[in-house]
């Protein structure tokens, strides 16, 4: 039987509904949810966690992910010209720069920075301690991939942008300042925000640095939770966490691409 | 007027201008007295825009020397930044910065060049945006103007810097017919005003028009110069002849497509080869 087009639309259609509720089906009547709950859903073990894994953990994920951006995001600029400057040795140095800590594991970069530092300079200390360490240890890497994205941002602004604030008597530093760069970052906002995310789940990392209960952050707080308790709710509970940081911070990304897209 | 009777506003020696091994430009010699407004013609490929671009050191000249109101661009040394402020440049794709309202384009280089003012940039701005017609758009963005009122407003932001000279790169190339008057419009005042102006064109009636004197330029030299009539009406050199007669009656040209009548080189575009052939 040959079927007409509208029918055939239809039946594949159908197949796809059908493959999609067949799946759902399976995993709710095939899991046990008796016991999956008793593991992963204690009531009695959520609200314990509160106000704890709110106050203080997301409170210093939150603080150690944005000290990390802020450090990456200007580090990361400084990369970006020196990769695109005229004098060869700035160009050398961050591309080396760029493909050793782009090759290296985040986790190896924050102990050498946790470790290594205060060995190397004992008469020094690391400004903000633990969270000076995780700021400078994490954006080290994080400067590493942002100055690949920011320099694209700035070769993808038209030449002709630089030639007319040259040719309104602009040097090239007042230039690149006011008119490029601003522009660069607007295309670069979506890779930055991404940058972001993954630092906010690389801020779990910290635990190399030994934190203290005052310092801990969602995913050691949830990790001792389940030594303690024999249970994996608490894991549940912090990947919870973690959206209640990402998702909203995808919209305001967002909001902030429409606000942006009216002046491009 | 009350200009200084010194030099003329661009003075230009044997510049020869190559990219790569490319000779753009094969020794130009070359004038535009202060007040002058020169209209420069010549089919793509011919050098125009490149010339322009050189007098504003926008590309740097391989030989000769270059100078705008009596300093030379072409001396090393030179405060390039100092002398581009007495210059304005409107260029064939406006060139606004995007991520500024209509009013900042026009205020940033004023602000911070010429460090004036908040207050006293607006009010230049202001009048400069009144100037071309588009005192509404003030707080507009650049993406929300058509290709027309762009271009006015790139014209306004050079004027905003009260520039001695106006260089204009093909300002009209890239817009719709019927926008392309109201750009002409605004910079035929400029030139009543007394503007001194440098303008690469395909606008031949705005030449014939408005022009003090008309050059054409083919292969990279200038092949013949002198007043509109002159030039326009009545051309010495045979290349002058085959190129205004394709661009002021291309499809008479289409149709003869007799090939010893176009004596371009091949870079030159003109008519391509292949349509001879297929049609």
């Amino acid at each position: 039987m040959k079927l007409r087009r509208r029918q055939r639309e239809r039946l594949s259609l159908g197949i796809q509904y059908l493959v999609f509720i067949a799946v759902i089906a399976v995993v709710l009547f095939a899991a046990d949810w008796g016991r999956l709950s008793d593991a992963f859903f204690r009531v009695d073990i959520i609200r314990s966690m509160f106000p704890t894994i709110i106050t203080v953990a997301l409170r210093n994920t939150v603080l150690y992910t944005l000290g990390a951006f802020a450090f990456g995001l200007v580090f990361g600029t400084v990369l970006a010209l020196m990769r695109l400057s005229r004098v060869a040795p700035y160009r050398w140095v961050a591309t080396a720069y760029i493909e050793l800590f782009r090759g290296l594991p985040a986790l190896l970069v924050l102990f050498l920075v946790g470790y290594g530092i205060p060995i190397a300079f004992p008469e020094r200390e690391i400004p903000g301690g633990v969270f000076g360490s995780i700021a400078i240890g994490l954006g080290l890497t994080a400067a590493a991939y942002m100055a690949e994205t920011i320099r694209a941002g700035i070769q993808a602004v038209p030449k002709g942008q630089m030639e007319a604030a040259r040719t309104l008597g602009m040097s090239h530093f007042t230039a690149m300042r006011t008119i490029v760069i601003p522009q660069a970052f607007r295309i670069v906002i979506p890779p930055l925000t991404n940058e972001l995310i993954l630092l906010t789940k690389d801020s779990s990392l910290a635990y190399v640095l030994g934190v203290t209960a005052q310092t801990i952050e969602i995913t050691k707080f949830g990790r001792d939770m389940l030594n303690d308790r024999v249970n994996a709710t608490p894991l549940l509970v912090a990947g919870l966490a973690y959206l209640v940081i990402t998702l909203p911070l995808s919209q305001v990304v967002r909001r902030l691409e429409l606000r942006y897209a009216k002046a491009r | 007027m009350t200009t200084t009777p010194s030099r003329p506003a661009v003075e230009i020696r044997d510049l020869h201008k190559s990219f790569g091994p490319l000779e753009v430009l094969k020794g130009i010699d070359f004038e535009v007295g202060q007040g002058e407004v020169v209209c420069v013609i010549g089919p793509s490929g011919s050098g125009k825009s490149t010339l322009l671009r050189c007098v504003d050191l926008l590309e740097e000249p391989t030989a000769g020397r270059i100078w705008v109101n009596g300093v030379e661009m072409t001396d090393p040394d030179v405060e390039v930044d100092a002398v581009r402020r007495g210059i304005g440049m409107v260029f064939q794709s406006f060139n606004l910065f995007p991520h500024l309202t209509v009013l900042n384009n026009l205020t940033i280089a004023q602000r911070r060049v010429l460090r004036r003012g908040r207050a006293e940039a607006e009010r230049i701005a202001r009048a400069n945006l009144e100037r071309v017609g588009l005192t509404d758009k003030a707080d507009a963005f650049p993406a929300q103007l058509s290709g027309g009122q762009q271009q006015r407003a790139a014209i306004a932001r050079s004027l905003s810097m009260e520039p001695k000279l106006m260089l204009f790169d093909e300002p009209t190339s890239a817009l719709d017919p019927e926008l392309v008057g109201d750009v002409l419009t605004v910079m035929r005042k400029l030139a009543e005003d007394g503007m001194t102006m440098m303008v690469v064109t395909h606008e031949m009636a705005f030449a014939r028009d408005v022009a003090d004197r008309v050059v054409f330029m083919d292969g990279g030299v200038v092949v013949e110069q002198g007043p509109p009539q002159e030039v326009l009406g009545a051309p010495k050199h045979e290349r002058t002849r085959a190129f205004l007669s394709r661009v002021l009656d291309p499809t008479r040209v289409a149709q003869l497509g007799l090939p010893d009548q176009s004596p371009e080189p091949p870079e030159a575009p003109g008519l391509p080869a292949d349509d001879r052939h297929t049609i």
